[in-house]
C-alpha cells in the first residue's frame, strides 16, 4: 500500500519541507557544538589528568562566560525566529481550500467530503490544492498526524480545529492518531491518499451520494425545526441564518462576535452563552438532539448558504 | 565483615538504635534519607519493570506479548512511578537529605519531624497509588488528560489521582523544611555566596515544589470530583473546557521537569569540582542560573500545547520562553566544561557519570531547542522525538546525576568504599546502554512513529529492535551499583573521613557522621570549593592511576 519507506521520510508538502530545513540546520548546529564540548572535555581530561602537573598557569577570564551567553542568546533568538515563522504561516489557512470535515471518535476517523462523500479512517485527497481539515471530537481529545506532512493537530472535544496542507504529488502516506486516547489508540491509524486532481474527480464522481453536506443540512434545518423560528416570516421573533456565516454579530452583551463555526456551534448547543441583540433568549439546546456529524451538516448548509447570497463566509 | 570495627564511633548508622522500629522512628535526617533511599529504588525496579515490558513488547509490530489495556497499563505505571515516586524525590529527598544539614553545618533539619512524616506522606500515597494501578488498572498516562481520565477511562483512576495527590504534600513539606533549614540552620560564617551549589540547588528545587506542587494537587483534585461527581470542569459535555486541564497539568508539570534536573546539576557541580580540583568556574553565575531556571521554568508550559488549538500568539510567547530557560542551562554546561580547564582531572566513578550527565544532559538540551522551535514542534509533538528527549533529561541526566553522586558521597553514607572498578564499569555500561536505547528514538520519532503506540506499522521496527537491546543491556547496567553498593557495606574497606580530598564541610566530620553530624560546631571560613589553597584537604587514598 505504501510505495516505499521514502515515501516516509521525505516531506510532501511546502511545510514540511520547510519543518526539515530548519531541523537539518538546527541539527548541524547541535552537531558541531557537541563535536566542541566533547573534543574539550576529553582534551581537558587527558591533558589536565592529575599527577601529570600541567595545570599550572593564568586562569580562565570571567568575561568569557558573559561572552557566550550573549552569543548563545543571539543564536537561540535567530532559531526562534526562525521556527516561529514557518509555523504562523503554516497557522494562516489560505482562501480557496477545499475543505473536509473529520469527526474523531475511541478510535476512527470519519472523513466527509463538501460533496457529501464519506470515508473512514483512508482520506482521499487531490494534489495540487490546498486541503482544509476542520477538525471535530466525539468524545476525548485526538490528533490527526500526517508525518509525511510533517503534520499535526489535535481533535478537541467541545470546539472545532483546523489544519491545512498542500500535497506535491500523488502518493499514499500514513495517518496516525498522535494524542493518546484510550484502549485502541495504536488501531486508530489509516492513509492519506493524493490523487491528481482529475483521479480525484473521478473518485468523487464514483462516490456521488444522494445529497451533499449542505443539502443534508438544509434537510436537518428542517427535521429537526430550526426553520420554523429562523425562517423570515416566522411566528417566533428569532435571526436570520441564511446570510449569517462571517458576518459580525452584536449580542445582547455589547460585544461583536463573528459568526464562524465555532460561534455557531456554540448557538446550536449552549444558546444562552451568546444571545443576539435584540432577541430573547428562548431557543433550546441542542445539545442531546443532534450529533458531532449533522451538526457538521448543518453548519456546511449555513456557509453555503452565505456563499450562494454574495458572502464569502470570510469576516 | 573485618572492617566493621574500624568504623569511627559513635555513628548514626550504629548508635541510635539498630532496630526497625528505631529507623521507623527516626527523625535524624540522614536515617530519614535511607528510609528515602531504599523506598525509591523500589519504586525504581517496579518503573524499570514496567518499561522492560513495554520494550520486550515493541520488539515486534504487532501487539502480542501484552493486550492493548495492559501495554496502556504498563506505560502509565511507569510514567507515574517514575515521575512521582523515583525522579521527584530522587536527588532532594535522599542526598539532599542527608547532606544539606552537613554542607551547612547544621545538626539536622529545621524540623526533623516533619521530615519523617514527609517519608511516611510519601509511602503511603505511593504505596497507595501503586495498588491502586496494579489492582484496578489505569490507563491514562502519567499526565491524566481530560476528558479521558475524567469521563472516559476505566479502572482506578480516581484512586491513582488521590495517591498522587496525598505524595504532592510531602514534597510541600520536604520543599519547606529545605526553605527554612538554608535560612535559618546556616553555620557561623556559611554566607549565601559560600554555600555549596549543590544547596543552591536543592534551595530552587524546594521553592518550586512549594509553588507549584498545589497547583498539581488542585488540578488532579477538579479532575477526581468530575469523575466522582460529575461536575463539569474539563468535560465539554458538561461544559468544561479539556484544554483548561493541560494549562493547569503544565502549570505544575513542567517546573517539575526543573525539581527532576536541577538537584542533578547541583550533584554535578559538586563532582566535577572535587575530580578537576578546582573551584566551579563561574560560581555566581551558576547560582544565578539555577535561580534563573526556576523562575523562567514557570513561564514555558505552553510548550506542551503548540498543536492543541492554543492560539498562534499564545504559542509564541511560549516558544519565545522557552528558548530563554534554555540559556541558563546552556551556561551550566559551558562552565562545567570551563572548569576542567586547567585542573587536576582524575576519572573515578563520580567523575565518569557527571561526564556522562554532561553529555547526555547537552543531547537533552538541544533536541529541546528543537521542540520548542514550534514550527518542528508540530512534527515531533506525541512522537518517540519526545520520548527520547525527556529521557535523555531525566534518565540521562537526573539519573546520571543521582548515581554519580552516590558513589561520590557513599564512602560519607555509609563509611566504606565500593570496588573502584566496577563503580567505572557500571558507569560506562549505563552511559551506552542508555544511548543505545533512547538514541534510535529520536530517529523513528522524526519518521513519525507516535508514543504510547501499543502496535505499531512495520517499517519502524529496526529502531524499535535495536532500542529494546539498548533497553536489556541498561537493566543490567542498574544492577550492577546495586550489587557493588551493597557488596561495599558488607565488604568494603573502611573509606576514611574524605577519600577524594573535597572540601565541603560534610567532609570535615567522621564517616559515618555521628547522630548531631559533628563533634564541635563548624565555623566557615572559606569559600566553596577553595581548591586552589595551599591547605586544601587532600585525597587520603591512593589514586589510580
Amino acid at each position: 500500500m505504501l510505495e516505499s519507506l521514502a515515501d516516509i521520510l521525505g516531506a510532501v508538502t511546502d511545510f514540511g519541507a520547510r519543518v526539515d530545513a530548519l531541523f537539518l540546520v538546527m541539527l548541524a548546529a547541535s552537531l558541531i557544538l557537541v563535536a566542541a564540548l566533547v573534543a574539550l572535555v576529553v582534551g581537558f581530561c587527558v591533558r589536565y589528568r592529575r599527577g601529570r602537573g600541567d595545570h599550572a598557569g593564568p586562569r580562565l577570564d570571567h568575561r568569557l562566560e558573559y561572552g557566550w551567553s550573549l552569543a548563545l542568546l543571539a543564536v537561540f533568538l535567530g532559531f526562534f525566529a526562525w521556527g516561529a515563522w514557518v509555523y504562523v504561516d503554516q497557522q494562516r489557512v489560505p482562501d480557496g481550500t477545499l475543505q473536509i470535515r473529520a469527526v474523531a471518535k475511541q478510535w476512527m476517523w470519519k472523513f466527509h467530503h463538501p460533496g457529501g462523500q464519506r470515508e473512514i479512517n483512508h482520506l482521499h485527497v487531490p494534489a495540487g490544492r490546498p486541503v482544509e481539515i476542520v477538525l471535530a471530537s466525539e468524545d476525548v481529545i485526538h490528533s490527526f498526524y500526517v508525518p509525511a506532512f510533517r503534520l499535526k493537530q489535535d481533535a478537541v472535544p467541545g470546539r472545532y480545529t483546523r489544519t491545512w496542507f498542500e500535497a506535491d504529488a500523488p502518493g499514499v502516506h500514513r495517518l496516525f492518531c498522535a494524542e493518546y486516547c484510550g484502549t485502541q489508540h495504536s488501531r486508530m491509524r489509516g492513509t492519506v491518499t493524493v490523487l491528481s486532481p482529475d483521479e480525484y474527480a473521478q473518485w468523487l464522481a464514483e462516490r456521488t451520494p444522494d445529497e451533499g453536506l449542505a443539502e443534508a443540512g438544509a434537510r436537518l434545518y428542517s427535521a429537526l425545526g430550526c426553520s420554523g423560528c429562523h425562517e423570515p416570516g416566522s411566528q417566533v421573533h428569532a435571526p436570520g441564518l441564511r446570510d449569517l456565516y462571517g458576518r459580525p454579530v452584536a449580542l445582547a452583551s455589547g460585544e461583536t462576535v463573528i459568526a464562524d463555526e465555532a460561534y455557531l456551534r456554540d448557538a446550536i448547543l449552549l444558546p444562552e452563552k451568546h444571545v443576539v441583540a435584540g432577541f430573547d433568549p428562548v431557543m433550546p439546546s441542542f445539545s442531546t438532539q443532534i450529533e458531532e456529524a449533522d451538526l457538521m451538516r448543518l453548519i456546511a448548509w449555513l456557509r453555503a448558504e452565505s456563499r450562494a447570497g454574495g458572502n464569502d463566509g470570510r469576516p | 565483615m573485618a572492617d566493621r570495627d574500624t568504623l569511627p564511633r559513635p555513628n548514626y548508622l550504629l548508635d541510635g538504635g539498630t532496630t526497625l522500629k528505631r529507623w521507623l522512628l527516626t527523625t535524624d535526617h540522614k536515617r530519614v534519607a535511607w528510609l528515602y533511599m531504599v523506598s525509591i529504588t523500589f519504586f525504581f525496579l517496579l518503573g524499570s519493570a514496567a518499561a522492560l515490558l513495554m520494550r520486550l513488547e515493541l520488539l515486534t509490530p504487532e501487539g502480542d506479548l501484552l493486550t492493548a489495556e495492559m501495554y496502556n497499563r504498563m506505560f502509565s505505571l511507569h510514567g507515574i512511578i517514575m515521575v512521582w515516586f523515583f525522579l521527584v524525590p530522587a536527588i532532594p529527598a535522599t542526598l539532599g537529605n542527608f547532606l544539606i544539614p552537613l554542607m551547612i553545618g547544621a545538626k539536622d533539619l529545621a524540623f526533623p519531624r516533619l521530615n519523617l512524616l514527609s517519608w511516611y506522606i510519601y509511602a503511603f500515597g505511593a504505596a497507595f497509588t501503586v495498588w491502586a494501578t496494579v489492582a484496578g488498572g489505569v490507563d491514562t498516562g502519567w499526565t491524566f488528560y481530560t476528558p479521558l481520565s475524567s469521563m472516559f477511562a476505566n479502572g482506578n483512576v480516581s484512586a491513582a489521582i488521590l495517591g498522587v495527590f496525598i505524595v504532592g504534600f510531602s514534597s510541600i513539606l520536604t520543599g519547606i523544611n529545605f526553605i527554612v533549614t538554608v535560612h535559618r540552620m546556616r553555620a557561623p560564617g556559611m554566607t549565601w555566596f559560600r554555600l555549596p551549589l549543590f544547596v543552591w540547588a536543592n534551595y530552587a528545587t524546594a521553592i518550586i515544589m512549594v509553588l507549584a506542587t498545589p497547583v498539581l494537587a488542585i488540578t488532579l483534585l477538579l479532575v477526581f470530583v468530575e469523575r466522582a461527581f460529575g461536575i463539569g470542569i474539563f468535560d465539554p459535555a458538561l461544559g468544561g473546557d479539556p484544554l483548561l486541564f493541560q494549562h493547569l497539568f503544565w502549570f505544575y508539570s513542567h517546573p517539575a521537569v526543573y525539581i527532576m534536573i536541577l538537584p542533578g546539576m547541583g550533584v554535578v557541580s559538586e563532582l566535577v569540582a572535587c575530580f578537576a580540583r578546582k573551584r566551579v568556574f563561574g560560581y555566581g553565575l551558576m547560582a544565578g542560573s539555577i535561580l534563573a531556571i526556576a523562575f523562567l521554568g514557570f513561564l514555558v508550559w505552553g510548550h506542551h500545547m503548540f498543536v492543541s488549538g492554543q492560539a498562534a500568539y499564545a504559542g509564541l510567547m511560549f516558544g519565545l520562553l522557552s528558548f530563554l530557560v534554555a540559556v541558563p542551562s546552556a551556561i551550566k554546561v559551558f562552565n562545567w566544561t570551563a572548569t576542567l580547564f586547567r585542573g587536576s582531572i582524575v576519572l573515578e566513578t563520580g567523575m565518569l557519570y557527571a561526564l556522562g550527565f554532561i553529555g547526555l544532559f547537552t543531547i537533552g538540551g538541544l533536541t529541546g531547542l528543537m521542540l520548542a522551535s514550534m514550527a518542528i514542534d508540530v512534527h515531533v509533538h506525541d512522537t518517540y522525538f519526545v520520548v527520547a528527549h525527556f529521557h535523555y533529561i531525566m534518565v540521562g541526566g537526573m539519573v546520571m546525576a543521582y548515581l554519580g553522586g552516590l558513589h561520590f558521597w557513599w564512602p560519607k553514607l555509609t563509611g566504606r568504599l565500593y570496588n573502584e572498578f566496577w563503580g567505572r564499569f557500571s558507569a560506562v555500561a549505563i552511559f551506552v546502554g542508555f544511548n543505545l536505547t533512547f538514541f534510535p528514538q529520536f530517529i523513528m520519532g522524526y519518521q513519525g512513529m507516535p508514543r504510547r503506540y501499543h502496535s505499531y506499522t512495520p517499517e519502524y521496527e529496526p529502531w524499535h529492535v535495536l532500542s529494546s537491546a539498548g533497553a536489556v543491556l541498561l537493566a543490567i547496567g542498574y544492577f550492577l551499583p546495586l550489587l557493588n553498593l551493597g557488596w561495599s557495606m558488607l565488604r568494603g574497606r573502611a573509606a576514611g573521613d574524605n577519600p577524594w580530598g573535597a572540601t565541603g564541610l560534610e567532609w570535615r566530620t567522621t564517616s559515618p557522621p555521628p547522630p548531631h553530624n559533628f563533634r564541635n560546631p563548624p565555623v566557615v571560613q572559606r569559600e566553596a570549593y577553595d581548591y586552589g589553597s595551599d591547605d586544601a584537604p587532600v585525597p587520603d587514598r591512593e589514586m589510580p592511576r
